[in-house]
């Protein structure tokens, strides 16, 4: 096992799938130059410019044209430069890619993976710092992952680039370079739609996903001190949740705070909450607390307003604990 | 319609665009008794949207036409019938079966959620003190809705919450913890007076009921015995919980020489039984004389509101009524309106009907100060927990006969304690003072010149 | 008729039969298209897109392309062009009547929106210009495999003011891709004339915008059609990338079963190209070559007569899709599966 970084984890799933199926081929704005997150550095020299194709400056096109080439038979991964940009493309994410499947009524499908570097890296301002999973979410057809490690990262990345089906890919750009961690040598995926308990506890549950999961689990770390037993889980797939998972982290303790850095209203957390208050009343000790940035339109650029948006591992302990003494 | 149609097959409107809910029929194209060629024209529609000559969907005989030129048909609506030489043809929707949902499988009356309290269901009943155990469930399964717990409160079934214990400790005598789903609790009746005990309308059995106990799977010679919270227990924990808390008690007590008001009573209570057909309890000379008093000093009948106190104009007194089971607070409303007679008539019905467990909600809310007749359990000194919000819980103790100093020599007289919880922030040691000064006045002036009327 | 223009199909390398299949199927389109109408107006079908005029034009791609090799993906008005490429006028009736053994959908898609595995014909769908983008996908992996099938997209003028159509074509132009874009322009985008959809601009010249040619055609001319979209191919298949092909059209019937032609334009306009409809001037083609005359007329309209009534009745009579389908197909691989 070697200890490699979050980039490095998606960076050689990439390398590793197109050497094991020479169907699979990455496109997008500067990809072949390593891309500007240096996610596909090494993939051009090793594989040639057609199989990292730069694309013109056109998000609609880079996920149109995969997928056709998906539909055909390839295995595209589609890469956004930042997931602010990933909107022009939504139409074919939405009205083309999810729906291929079902209204073909299973004749063709469309397995391609969009890349999207999401999430607030610090000093990205408004349009380099969002998180626009929710509005993909709740599109059925489409498959949301977001992984929060290295070790997820590289297996959902595999995973998703051999799914048949359109797979929209969060790699938060926080975690690139942050975090680092322990990923097998060996070909290994982890599975889309299951969930993973991240930390066993006792006295309350923390459901996240992304970069704020690790603020979590260092969050629990520093209870633990205080005697609070937090049980952490991962929900790693966005769509379809892992319902299962869920409910039996949600019923261990009965206190349940979700966290996520896309804004509060109508995001992952909604669903997740709504999903224990309908199957888990009897289970449920404390109201479901959700925490998550205020409704704003994105981070701005000045550090204050960064420290007030953002979440981070003070904020996030501070509701841990209170929910944990409730 | 009661005319009777023609056979045949019913021509519709068709639904011909997004949106469009009805069709004119402007011109009919063919007559009754003419051959129609499928999809021949056979009529012209107008809509909001498009115009359009109709083909027929069927060929055969036009025998009838329903829907006359001008006049607008709905969408699905039969606009005329033809009859066709034998087959069948099906017009949009055309579909396999028309399924009709199933009818909902008929289960067994069961009454696994008879247990399931939902929030709603608890915190109802703790604000209203309702056995969740009485109350029949109409959910599925058995299980109690919020519906079911509002209709009971409604029917006055409910008890209110209690707000203090009549003693300085829980009385270990107290009945009424019931465990699981046990049987209702029934109300114990009240039984006739036993001369010479001191009556105030309360009876209690003489040896009253032990708690039922569950024993929780100990091995024998454990001692160890769980009891079941029940609702009204809960409610009764976090109400004096939040008096305590909230509300800086302080206490106060006074002596009064009640001789005058026991030879009154006794003088006049044969009579008033045989003309009222009830009890004429000390209990309403009381709380005559505390309703005076705090007409003299309203501040004892108001709430704190932390920047304002609020005086209450109506004198609404909480009266502690104790049941087998626990204790509740009917109220007297606007008593300073009401005779001695009249308050003993109130304390009757309201006793009565808390025994009964039936109570409304109407008269358990809006108390502003509360009286707690303490002495009937034979208490001669009380520290009550204040009724939150109120500002004051004054207790008449037993009357005691006792030699005491008048005029620098021993009588015996019938003397009586009362004691004053008090909301420190609103009231203190000196308007207190006064307020017991003015009740010890109004009860020691009873004589046997008082009207009860 | 000059002998410059005498078998002028022979010229191109059309066979006698082959004109004559040509011819055919526009019969089939034209006469399905207008009994899909009379079936919406009857009530016994909810919608229909229409296409009636354009069937020359279609039928004139169709048959330059190779059929079983070439990818397709058309868009809504193209029946005559599926027909000739292999889908059958009782499969047509299967789609229109929604029912589940509807090859394109299963029932679940409206009128026109086409996709078959079997004919390499991709699923479409209703947001206008979103193959264009797919086409160049299918194309790149065909120049990525080094396979030698060209992929042919057709869309309306309108759908070419849709950032996917620009988006598409500068891909397929930097990548000289091979594939071959046709407008069929038929005056209209529902209401909206061409004035208004493109002003002074024609379709054809915005390819010089993306790097490769840009032909205009009379798309009423089903031989100038072939001709044009021939060469098209040739081109793409030697790697010398797309082109983009207007056919100039006239859309004949409303938009749809839900749109009231006369309130964007006239009677007279209507019948005017009525005048210049393409599936006449063919028939007297065929009739002068020699190769049609009225009785083999009259034997291909009762043919084709019983060919639109046996797939009507077909489709009338068909099982609709079972209500439990519905949530069928959503994912090919579902969460829980390997």
């Amino acid at each position: 096992m070697a200890v490699i970084t979050y980039l490095e984890a998606i960076r050689s799933a990439m390398e590793e799938e197109m050497q094991r199926d020479e169907r699979v081929f990455v496109l997008g704005e500067d990809v072949g130059k390593g891309g500007v997150l240096n996610a596909t550095k090494g993939l051009r020299d090793r594989f040639g410019e057609q199989r990292c194709l730069d694309t013109p400056l056109s998000e609609s096109a880079i996920a149109g044209v995969a997928i056709g080439a998906a539909m055909y038979g390839m295995r595209a991964i589609a890469e956004m430069q930042f997931a602010d940009f990933i909107f022009p493309a939504t139409n074919q994410i939405i009205s083309e890619a999810a729906k291929i499947h079902y209204r073909s009524n299973g004749d063709w499908n469309c397995p391609i993976v969009v890349r999207a570097p999401y999430g607030a890296a610090g000093a990205g301002s408004l349009y380099h710092s969002q998180c626009p999973e929710s509005v993909f979410f709740g599109t059925p057809g489409l498959k949301l992952v977001a992984p929060s490690n290295p070790y997820d990262a590289k297996g959902l990345l595999k995973a998703a680039i051999r799914d048949e089906d359109p797979v929209i890919y969060f790699e938060h750009k926080k975690c690139y370079l942050s975090i680092s961690g322990e990923v097998p040598e060996e070909d290994f995926i982890v599975p889309i739609g299951k969930a993973d308990v991240k930390r066993e506890g006792t006295d309350l549950t923390v459901i996240s996903y992304g970069m704020t999961l690790n603020y979590c689990l260092q969050a629990a770390q520093e209870l633990d001190r205080e005697g609070i037993s937090a049980h952490v889980l991962d929900l790693r797939t966005l769509s379809p949740l892992d319902k299962e998972a869920i409910l039996a982290a949600a019923a261990r303790t009965g206190k349940v705070l979700i966290v996520h850095e896309d804004n509060k209203t109508g995001g992952v957390g909604a669903e997740v909450s709504a999903i224990i208050a309908e199957e888990l009343l009897y289970e449920l000790d404390a109201p479901i607390m959700r925490l998550c940035p205020p409704d704003v339109p994105a981070v701005g650029l000045s550090p204050v307003a960064e420290k007030f948006y953002l979440l981070d591992r003070d904020k996030i302990r501070e509701a841990m604990r209170n929910l944990a003494l409730y | 319609m009661t005319q009777t149609r023609a056979k045949g097959t019913e021509v519709t409107v068709p639904h011909l665009a997004e949106s469009l809910v009805s069709a004119t029929v402007s011109r009919w194209l063919k007559q009754p008794g003419d051959y129609i060629e499928q999809y021949d024209v056979i009529c012209e529609l107008i809509t909001e949207k498009v115009n359009v000559e109709m083909p027929s969907p069927v060929g055969g005989t036009l025998v009838e036409i329903l829907v006359e030129e001008g006049r607008t048909a709905a969408v699905g609506e039969a606009i005329c019938i033809i009859e066709e030489p034998g087959s069948a043809a099906e017009s949009w929707p055309a579909s396999g079966e028309d399924r009709q949902p199933d009818a909902p499988a008929e289960t067994a009356p069961d009454s696994g959620m008879r247990g399931r309290y939902s929030p709603a269901v608890q915190r109802l009943a703790a604000e209203h003190g309702v056995d969740l155990l009485r109350v029949p469930g109409t959910g599925i399964g058995g299980r109690i809705t919020r519906k079911d717990v509002e209709k009971f409160i409604a029917s006055g079934q409910a008890v209110s919450a209690p707000q203090t214990a009549n003693g300085r400790e829980e009385s270990g005598g107290r009945s009424g913890f019931r465990p699981g789903a046990g049987e209702p609790v029934q109300p114990v009746m009240p039984e006739a007076p036993r001369i010479p005990v001191r009556s105030t309308g309360i009876h209690m059995k003489e040896y009253p009921l032990n708690p039922k106990i569950e024993v929780e799977g100990q091995p024998e010679g454990r001692g160890e015995y769980f009891i079941d919270v029940t609702p009204i227990r809960h409610t009764i924990a976090s109400r004096t919980r939040q008096s305590v808390t909230e509300i800086p008690h302080a206490w106060t007590m006074i002596e009064a020489d009640v001789t005058n008001l026991v030879v009154l009573r006794n003088k006049l209570k044969d009579e008033f039984m045989r003309k009222e057909g009830i009890n004429l309890t000390y209990l309403a000379f009381v709380l005559k004389a505390v309703v005076n008093a705090i007409k003299d000093y309203p501040i004892m009948n108001s709430v704190w509101a932390v920047d304002k106190i609020i005086i209450k104009r109506d004198i609404n007194i909480s009266l502690v009524v104790g049941t087998e089971d626990f204790v509740v607070t009917p109220v007297i409303k606007k008593a300073d309106e009401k005779t001695i007679a009249g308050l003993a008539r109130e304390i009757d019905d309201l006793t009565k009907k808390a025994r009964a467990g039936k109570l409304s909600l109407g008269e358990m809310q809006g108390g502003t100060f509360t009286v707690n007749n303490t002495g009937s359990f034979g208490s001669i000194l009380s520290y009550p927990i204040i009724n939150y919000p109120q500002a004051a819980n004054f207790t008449f103790e037993s009357i005691v006969k006792k030699p005491v100093v008048i005029q620098d020599m021993i009588a015996v007289r019938s003397m009586v304690n009362l004691c004053l919880s008090l909301d420190h922030r609103i009231l203190d040691g000196v308007i207190c003072g006064r307020f017991l000064q003015r009740v010890k006045e109004n009860l020691e002036s009873y004589n046997l010149d008082t009207k009860l009327y | 008729m000059s002998v410059g223009q005498l078998n002028r199909h022979r010229m191109l390398g059309l066979s006698d039969d082959q004109v004559l299949e040509m011819y055919r199927f526009m019969v089939q389109a034209r006469r399905f298209d207008e009994r899909a109408i009379i079936l919406q107006r009857a009530g016994k079908i909810p919608f229909h897109v229409s296409g009636i005029g354009q069937e020359p034009g279609q039928v004139g791609m169709a048959f330059a392309l190779q059929k079983g090799k070439d990818y397709l993906l058309p868009y809504y008005r193209d029946f005559a062009f599926v027909l000739a490429m292999g889908m059958t006028v009782r499969e047509l009736m299967l789609s229109i009547f929604a029912k589940a053994e509807d090859p394109n959908s299963g029932g679940r898609q409206l009128s026109g929106h086409f996709g078959c595995k079997r004919l390499n014909m991709i699923t479409g769908s209703s947001p206008v210009a979103t193959q264009i983008p797919h086409a160049a996908g299918i194309a790149l992996a065909a120049k990525m495999q080094k396979k030698d099938f060209v992929t042919w997209v057709s869309l309306g003028e309108g759908a070419t003011n849709q950032g996917d159509f620009h988006e598409g074509c500068n891909f397929a132009g930097v990548h000289q891709l091979p594939m071959i874009i046709c407008c069929e322009n038929n005056q209209y985008a529902i209401s909206v004339p061409y004035s208004r959809q493109l002003g002074k601009a024609r379709v054809a010249d915005r390819a010089a915008g993306y790097g490769f040619p840009g032909v205009r055609v009379d798309g009423n001319d089903a031989l100038e059609v072939y001709r044009v979209v021939k060469e098209a191919r040739e081109r793409a298949a030697r790697g010398e990338g797309p082109t983009l092909i207007e056919l100039m059209m006239y859309r004949l019937s409303p938009h749809s079963t839900s749109d009231d032609d006369m309130l964007y334009r006239t009677r007279e306009e209507v019948e005017e190209n009525r005048a210049k409809d393409g599936i006449p001037k063919f028939r007297q083609y065929l009739i002068e070559c020699g190769l049609w005359d009225d009785e083999k007329e009259l034997r291909l309209q009762e043919e084709v007569k019983q060919l639109i009534q046996e797939a009507t009745q077909y489709a009338d009579k068909a099982p609709a899709p079972k209500p439990e389908d519905t949530l069928r197909h959503v994912f090919a691989q579902p969460v829980g599966e390997a």
